[in-house]
C-alpha cells in the first residue's frame, strides 16, 4: 500500500488528536484555588460532558452541562497540588492545569519535641520543631509566626516566637535549674500542641563520704548526693566504693537510697578507699582502723 | 516514505511518553543551623526521596496502593492511597514521566527526626483511560517534601506541590 502526503498528514492528526483542545467545548480554569474553598469553572459549548480533575493527591469527576459554569462547593477539592483538568464531551477533549494552594489559616500543628527527659541546667538541651498544617492537612508554606513556650515548676518561662519557613518553625530551649515536669508548647493562632518534658537532676556534684569502724569492718556512707544545682540525685544512681590494700582492689557498686549510699567493707588498716559516681570522683580516705 | 514514517513517529512521541531517567541536580543543603547533615545522610535522603517518586509513579500508573507502603507514611500515604481509589473508580490511571529534579535539603530538625527538602520538578502528567490517552500536560512545579526515618530508610510523610 502506498500512502501519499495527504494520508500521512491524516495519520499525524489522528495520532496527535488527544492534545488538541476541542473547538466545540472549552473551559476557563482559574489560575489557583485555595484548598477546600468553593470555586467554579465556566465552560462553553452545548450538551453534556464530564470534567475530571486529577493530581497525585486527589482525583475528582463530575458530570457537566456545557455552556454553564461548573460549581465545586467548599470542601470538595482540598489537597494542595498541581492538577490536570480534563473536559470530555465524548467527541472532544480539552485539558489544562489547576493549582490548589494551602489555606492560610492554621488548623493543626505537628510538634516534635526532644528529649522527653533530660538533666537540669542544660543549655539548648531541649529542641522543638513545629510543622503547620491547614484544616485539610496541607503544609502551610507561607511564613507564619509560631510561639514556643517552656514552663516548669521552677524558674522563669522561656518564650520565643519563630517565623516558619517552608511550613516549619523550630527552636532550642534551656532546661530549668530545678527538677520537675515542664510543659513545652508550640502555638499559632489559637492552635497549640503540648509536650511534657521531664527535667531530672544532673550528675552528682561534690561527692563526699565518711567512714566509721564497725567491728572488723568499716562502714562507709556518702553525704546526701546532689547535682550542681542542689537537686537530689535520683535513687538508684550507682555509687562505686573502691578499696585498695597491698596491691589488691575490691569494689562495691551501691545504688543511692534516699540520697545516700552506704556499704560495709573490710576494715584493713592502711587501706585507701575512694568513692565515685559516673564521671564524678569523690574524696579518698586512708583507713587506719579508727 | 521511510523518512516520513520516522517523522510521524517523532511527532507522535508525546502520545507514548518514553521512559527515561530524569536529570537530577542536588543543591548544597541550606539548613540555617538547624542540625549538621552528614554526607551519608544527605545521600540516603536524596536516594530514598527519588525512589519514592518512582514508586509513586508506578502506583498511580497501575492503581496499586500496595506499592506506596515502602516509601510513604502518614499524610502522604493516605492522600495517594485515596487518589488511587478514586482513579480506579473513574477508570483512569496516570503516568508521571519525570524529566528533571532540582532539589535542596532546607531543614533537618535538631532531634534528627525529620528532614525537609524543596524540589523543582519538571514532568509530564499523562491521564489515561485504559490504553487511551485522555490528556498530557507538561508540569513545572515546586514540591515540598518532609521525610522521617524508619528502621531502614527515609519515608516521605508530606509531598506537596506549591504550584506551577
Amino acid at each position: 500500500m502506498r500512502l501519499g502526503p495527504a494520508s500521512l498528514l491524516s495519520v499525524l492528526v489522528l495520532v496527535s488528536a488527544p492534545f488538541v483542545h476541542a473547538q466545540s467545548a472549552s473551559m476557563n480554569l482559574p489560575q489557583t484555588v485555595t484548598a477546600g474553598s468553593a470555586f467554579s469553572i465556566p465552560t462553553s459549548g452545548s450538551g453534556q460532558g464530564t470534567i475530571t480533575i486529577v493530581g497525585p493527591a486527589q482525583a475528582l469527576r463530575r458530570s457537566v452541562q456545557l455552556g454553564e459554569a461548573i460549581s465545586f462547593p467548599a470542601g470538595v477539592l482540598y489537597d494542595a497540588g498541581a492538577y490536570v483538568v480534563i473536559l470530555n464531551t465524548g467527541s472532544s477533549i480539552s485539558a489544562g492545569t489547576l493549582v490548589v494552594t494551602p489555606a492560610s489559616q492554621p488548623a493543626t500543628l505537628s510538634f516534635l519535641a526532644e528529649p522527653s527527659r533530660l538533666p537540669v541546667s542544660l543549655p539548648d538541651g531541649i529542641s522543638g520543631a513545629a510543622y503547620v498544617f491547614d484544616a485539610y492537612h496541607n503544609l502551610i508554606t507561607q511564613p507564619l509566626p509560631v510561639a514556643f513556650n517552656l514552663s516548669g515548676q521552677a524558674g522563669a518561662d522561656q518564650t520565643r516566637t519563630v517565623t516558619s519557613g517552608n511550613g516549619v518553625a523550630w527552636t532550642r530551649m534551656n532546661s530549668a535549674a530545678r527538677e520537675g515536669s515542664a510543659k513545652f508548647i508550640a502555638s499559632i493562632d489559637g492552635v497549640s500542641s503540648t509536650r511534657i518534658i521531664e527535667e531530672v537532676p544532673g550528675d552528682p556534684c561534690n561527692l563526699t563520704m565518711s567512714a566509721k569502724p564497725d567491728g572488723a569492718n568499716v562502714m562507709l556512707a556518702t553525704a546526701p548526693v546532689r547535682d550542681c544545682s542542689g537537686n537530689p540525685v535520683p535513687d538508684g544512681t550507682i555509687v562505686t566504693f573502691t578499696e585498695n590494700y597491698n596491691g589488691m582492689q575490691s569494689t562495691a557498686d551501691v545504688p543511692l537510697k534516699r540520697d545516700i549510699a552506704t556499704v560495709e567493707m573490710p576494715g584493713r588498716p592502711g587501706a585507701t578507699i575512694s568513692v565515685a559516681s559516673g564521671v564524678v570522683a569523690g574524696n579518698e580516705i586512708r583507713w587506719e582502723g579508727h | 516514505m521511510r523518512h516520513l514514517f520516522a517523522l510521524a513517529c517523532a511527532l507522535a512521541l508525546p502520545v507514548a511518553i518514553q521512559a527515561q531517567q530524569p536529570n537530577v541536580q542536588v543543591q548544597p543543603p541550606d539548613l540555617h543551623g538547624s542540625r549538621a547533615l552528614e554526607k551519608l545522610t544527605e545521600s540516603s535522603v536524596v536516594h530514598d526521596y527519588l525512589e519514592s517518586w518512582q514508586m509513586l509513579g508506578q502506583a498511580l500508573n497501575q492503581n496499586r496502593a500496595d506499592l506506596l507502603t515502602a516509601d510513604f507514611a502518614g499524610e502522604a500515604l493516605g492522600k495517594f492511597t485515596d487518589t488511587i481509589t478514586d482513579q480506579t473508580k473513574f477508570g483512569i490511571h496516570t503516568r508521571y514521566q519525570e524529566r528533571g529534579h532540582n532539589l535542596q535539603i532546607v531543614f533537618y530538625s535538631p532531634d534528627g527526626l525529620s528532614i525537609q527538602l524543596i524540589d523543582t520538578v519538571d514532568y509530564d502528567e499523562q491521564v489515561m483511560s485504559g490504553d487511551k490517552v485522555l490528556a498530557t500536560q507538561p508540569m513545572h512545579a515546586r514540591y515540598v517534601a518532609v521525610l522521617t526515618p524508619s528502621q531502614t530508610r527515609w519515608m516521605v510523610r508530606v509531598l506537596q506541590t506549591e504550584g506551577q
